[in-house]
């Protein structure tokens, strides 16, 4: 058994997670069904969310680079994290974004997409 | 001086600010006669900065960015023509102002107009709140560069694209702390330790989880900074653990080498404004007091989000300035000129 804390939302079920494959994994103690898929998720396979930004262009002036916000459109298995954000690290924009534009499909051969979270103008 | 005569005025336009405004023009207030005051030049707030997820899972019943969820609701303002002042402080509201029929005066200023005077039926307090510095902690040592707050430093991360210093130590585990502990490390910093001086983290348990257990970073529970060491440059920090009283504990101290100190250790809500206007501001919570309409203690003036209280969760923010706009329409609607 393993006692997992759920992170889907800030209520933070206190989890226990019986079995260790798909045949006999068991979720108590989650109040909502997304506890149930996470508490399975995190034992059978972890995945997370990964949020970063990037430059998309430096005001002359000031020297201060605008910023934009991405996202994984949804989450990637833990162990590839730091490959994902390399892979975001190496994105070069333009403007104009739109949130939802996405910027680069299929990070780290995921199946996933890396999209915007905030817009941007000309 | 330009003057602007509307019916309500928003201070803030974060989430409350933007929800209230959006509530108030939902309830038949013209787009025109509703003004949004902010002193950035953007509208969002500090869920711009907050580039993370997990916003919106009770409004929007998915999971957000932060700047997601400001966009949803920038959307729906300017979609409704209401009213901008972006760039703008907010100075004062006259005291003297708002009573007998008469609207309250509000004062600001901007680069471009100067002080600017606003006369408005009904105002929305929605300043938000910051967070608490080096100062109101009493934290002795010398002065040097690298110690920022986490809002800070967050800031200068997702929104500027700058790093604050390579070798991190966290003082305090709020939630901000733990976003920032995970956000330094995938920019390639080492984030030695999160020290909190509280036997339990004041933090959010699935921050706990993601972003200190999944990277091995160490959170040491009562535990606090007793020194900052360095002149020019943080140098590194000494670190002591305090007992049941909050006492440091003798022998305990240890030395750890760091670049950058940065401080999570609770948020103030912001109510310099509020005080001008002569509202009641309780001990209890540092915001205005206000009753079950949101409206304080002077009649026509409310108050939502963090200004009020320090929330958990930005849904309940919007919730509560949904309220104020919904109170602050009828009060305009009821409003008679003498």
């Amino acid at each position: 058994m393993r006692e997992l804390i759920c992170i889907n939302c800030p209520i933070g079920c206190d989890l226990k997670v019986y079995g260790d494959n798909r045949d006999n994994i068991r979720v108590e103690g989650n109040k909502c069904p997304r506890g149930e898929i996470y508490g399975k998720d995190e034992v059978l396979n972890p995945r997370r969310m990964v949020t970063s930004s990037v430059p998309i262009r430096k005001d002359e002036k000031t020297g201060i680079y605008e910023m934009v916000s991405v996202k994984t459109e949804s989450a990637v298995p833990k162990e590839l994290i730091f490959q994902v954000l390399s892979e975001i690290k190496r994105i070069k924009l333009t403007a104009p974004v739109e949130v939802g534009d996405v910027i680069l499909r299929n990070v780290s051969g995921t199946g996933i997409d890396i999209v915007a979270t905030a817009k941007k103008e000309h | 001086m330009k003057k602007y005569r509307v019916d309500i005025a928003v201070i803030g336009g974060g989430p409350a600010g933007l929800a209230a405004a959006v509530s108030a023009h939902e309830q038949g207030i013209r787009p025109s006669k509703i003004l949004i005051v902010e002193r950035d030049n953007v509208l969002g707030g500090i869920l711009n900065q907050c580039i993370h997820n997990g916003f919106g899972l009770h409004i929007f019943k998915e999971e957000l960015t932060g700047p997601e969820y400001a966009h949803r609701y920038i959307d729906m303002v300017e979609a409704s023509d209401i009213n901008l002042l972006l760039d703008t402080m907010v100075l004062n509201i006259d005291a003297g102002s708002g009573v007998h029929g008469t609207p309250y005066k509000i004062y600001a200023t901007s680069m471009k107009d100067g002080v600017i005077e606003i006369s408005a039926k009904a105002v929305i307090l929605a300043m938000g709140c910051r967070e608490r510095s080096r100062g109101a902690l009493n934290i002795p040592g010398t002065r040097p560069a690298g110690i920022y707050t986490a809002g800070t430093a967050q800031r200068l991360v997702n929104i500027e694209g700058k790093m604050p210093g390579k070798d991190i130590v966290i003082l305090g585990s709020g939630d901000i702390g733990l976003i920032m502990a995970r956000r330094l490390t995938f920019e390639g910093a080492k984030v030695h330790c999160v020290a909190e001086i509280q036997p339990k983290s004041g933090g959010l348990q699935r921050n706990i989880v993601q972003c200190l257990e999944d990277f091995n970073i160490p959170l040491l529970l009562s535990h606090t900074v007793t020194e900052i060491h360095g002149k020019d440059r943080v140098e590194g920090v000494t670190i002591t653990q305090v007992d049941e009283n909050l006492n440091p504990i003798d022998g305990t101290a240890e030395y750890r080498y760091c670049d950058t100190l940065l401080l999570s250790v609770g948020l103030i809500p912001e109510n310099e404004v509020s005080k001008t206007a002569e509202v009641k501001i309780l001990d209890s919570t540092g915001g205005p007091e206000v009753d079950e309409k949101s409206e304080t203690s002077r009649r026509g003036i409310f108050a939502c989000g963090n200004v009020v209280h320090v929330h958990d969760l930005v849904d309940h923010v919007t919730e509560q300035a949904y309220a104020a706009g919904r109170s602050a329409a009828e009060y305009v609607k009821n409003y008679r000129d003498f």
